[in-house]
């Protein structure tokens, strides 16, 4: 593999699953890249398909009721239909991944060094002492003070932020190449939060890991990552760099989550520009557009035709002509109320 | 009416402190101050943020504010009227003046029970109505919360999460409440949800003239919808004041953190240097020495180590509990 060639590409990922109710598409055909040691936030409300998306790349949709179709090439490397075996060499040495709540990763009943060690263990041929002191380091990589005591602790004696500290130093232990973090924070107070973060774009630079971010909050994204993908009904709605999208957003459903959040300086606007109605559900999402029924830019043809990703580095999925959503996208960033 | 303006609710010396351990020996028995000596006044009209972290006792403090948790210490007082231990009896008039909104709405909606049943409660408790005049009660209600009347036949589970607070809404809204305690009522709600639903409660605010203790731990929402705010940790209010100015020009180290600890959607100010607090929360069990913030203060001196910074006022309607308050 070149040394520039991105990390992980997605194509045309399909997530479905069998139920009493049809078939419930979770992802409906997504394409991205990853980058080596790239940051990419991908955000999205529950439902949106985010969190399917990341665990079909980890592998980790084991239901008999699901379907999995598309490609997903990490290194070049087609993960899909691999075996498990295959799947275990890559898994947790090459991509690691965290989620919300840290104690699913942790088991209560051994000491975090323990854990630690016997992930690093699962990898590399290494003595019980030696993977010990690869703990103590980790812990001490990430943040942790005292990691000679805390390598000895049992997870109920640490606080939330430890242990989502000490999930992460178990993430690294083997230096991966890509960090899968399933809203690694939200769970966390914002104090906390703020230090984690901090620690997350910190990994890039010390252990050259990209990372795929999934959260809910694009204050989050902002704080971490270089590139943005938004997810809506189970597919991406706009994709681009963090400043560009940012700056000047150019879907009408990142113009409703820009408009939902508070600001947190200047005036206070009198009503929130939120969106209206709820997300679609999956089993039944709507023809055409699956944000249509929300949008207060929909044309007939919205409900009609699914519109497609268009555009270059930045790149949205919406049937306004370009030049209209560029025109509200200025208005936007400069602060004037999205019309309804 | 009072030519004296006077609180709805006026706290003093609150406090709320939970034994933990079971022990016989009373010496072996620990104390956990949930809340600790909060004083505050809630006046008609106004809507009181009262923001912190988790386990910093501001959900402990709206329950005791409703009497929905027994009081430990302190006095209650609702409209001039002593309520800290008045019985549950004599406090039945008084729950129709305060109703309370709960984070999660499933676990405050029994599942097995028509969404018209259980708005219809509060009237069968209270009030006299005949089938008919409680049903179209019920349908104002739903509509006042942008609900349709038809959904009155529906079970709690058929709806989402967003329409689901709603209906906690609509049922503390029932009996027309002078003041509504909502334990953060939207953060487990999507965004785009949390939107509409902070929304609509500054419309009610508006429509029926309430007066709202707004809990919750995003400080960006709270802003948004509340026109005082007062900063917790570790059981004491550690700051009070309007909310622009508290949050423009923070005086208290803790707000200031916890202000610039907040990711915020916009590129421009995410590159803005912040103050990153070291360290965890200290447990409620062991807070520490003096003011309960030195641990993590980065302007902490020895005379915080010793001394407990009382809550005084600097004016403008602004109190702080700090020693060297910031930005003076």
């Amino acid at each position: 593999m070149s040394a520039d060639a991105p990390l992980l590409v997605v194509k045309d990922l399909t997530v479905s699953f069998r139920s009493d109710e049809g078939l419930v598409r979770a992802v409906g055909g997504v394409s991205f890249a990853v980058e080596q040691r790239e940051i990419i936030g991908v955000v999205g409300e529950s439902g949106s398909g985010k969190s399917q998306t990341l665990l079909a790349i980890m592998g980790l949709i084991d239901s008999p009721n699901a379907i999995v179709s598309g490609s997903i090439r990490f290194m070049g490397q087609e993960l899909i239909g691999l075996s498990r075996r295959a799947l275990d060499a890559i898994r947790g040495r090459q991509i690691a991944m965290i989620f919300q709540d840290p104690m699913s990763a942790l088991t209560p009943v051994h000491t975090i060094g323990n854990q630690i060690g016997e992930q690093v263990r699962a990898h590399e041929k290494v003595s019980a002492k030696a993977a010990r002191a690869r703990a103590v380091q980790l812990l001490d990589a990430v943040g942790i003070a005292n990691p000679d005591r805390v390598v000895d602790s049992y997870p109920h004696q640490l606080s939330g932020g430890m242990r989502q500290r000490a999930v992460i130093a178990m993430a690294l232990s083997c230096n991966p190449a890509l960090l899968v973090a399933d809203e690694p924070t939200t769970a966390l107070d914002v104090t906390v939060q703020a230090q984690i973060l901090e620690l997350i774009g910190r990994l890039r630079d010390q252990f050259g890991s990209a990372v795929i971010l999934v959260t809910h909050d694009l204050g989050v994204v902002a704080e971490v990552a270089d590139r943005v993908l938004v997810m809506y009904g189970g597919r991406f709605v706009e994709e681009g760099g963090k400043s560009s999208v940012f700056r000047a957003p150019l879907h009408p459903y990142t113009w409703g989550l820009f408009g939902s959040i508070p600001p947190m300086e200047g005036p206070r606007p009198a009503r929130l520009a939120a969106i209206p109605g709820i997300p679609p559900s999956l089993s039944n999402l709507p023809k055409g557009c699956a944000f249509g029924p929300r949008c207060a830019f929909r044309h007939d043809a919205c409900l009609v035709q699914l519109p497609i990703m268009q555009g270059e580095s930045h790149r949205a999925a919406c049937v306004l002509p370009e030049a209209t959503r560029r025109q509200f996208a200025v208005q936007k960033a400069g602060g004037v109320e999205m019309q309804r | 009416m009072n030519a004296v303006p006077r609180p709805l609710l006026r706290a003093g010396d609150l406090s709320k402190r939970y034994s933990v351990g079971r022990s016989i020996f009373p010496a072996q028995r620990r104390t956990v101050h949930a809340v600790d000596k909060v004083s505050l006044d809630i006046w008609p009209g106004e809507t009181l943020g009262i923001v912190g972290e988790s386990g910093c006792g501001k959900s402990t403090l709206g329950r005791c504010l409703v009497r929905l948790t027994e009081i430990s210490s302190g006095s209650l007082e609702f409209e001039g009227r002593d309520i800290s231990d008045a019985s549950q009896r004599q406090l039945r008039p008084l729950r129709r003046q305060m109703q309370m909104v709960f984070q999660d709405p499933s676990a405050s909606l029994n599942p097995r029970r028509r969404v018209g049943d259980l708005l219809a409660d509060p009237f069968r408790i209270h009030e006299r109505l005949s089938a008919s005049e409680m049903a179209d009660r019920v349908a104002d209600l739903l509509r006042r919360v942008d609900l349709s009347p038809q959904h009155a036949s529906r079970y709690p589970h058929e709806f989402s999460g967003g329409q689901r607070q709603r209906i906690g809404i609509a049922r503390a809204l029932a009996l027309r409440p002078r003041l509504i305690v909502a334990d953060e009522p939207v953060s487990a709600l999507d965004v785009s949800i949390q939107a509409q639903i902070v929304n609509l409660l500054a419309d009610l605010r508006e429509e029926f003239n309430l007066t709202y203790v707004f809990i919750a731990h995003d400080l960006s929402v709270v802003r948004q919808i509340s026109s005082r705010v007062a900063v917790m940790y570790l059981g004491s209010i550690v700051e009070s004041g309007p909310t622009d100015e508290v949050f423009a020009a923070p005086r208290h180290h803790y707000t200031a953190a916890l202000r610039s600890a907040v990711p915020i959607p916009s590129i421009d100010r995410a590159r803005r240097g912040r103050l990153v607090l070291k360290g965890d929360l200290p447990g409620p069990m062991n807070p520490p020495s003096g003011c309960r913030f030195h641990t993590r203060c980065p302007a902490a001196t020895s005379l915080c180590r010793s001394e407990r910074p009382l809550l005084q006022s600097i004016g403008d309607g602004r109190l702080v509990a700090c020693h060297h308050p910031a930005g003076g």
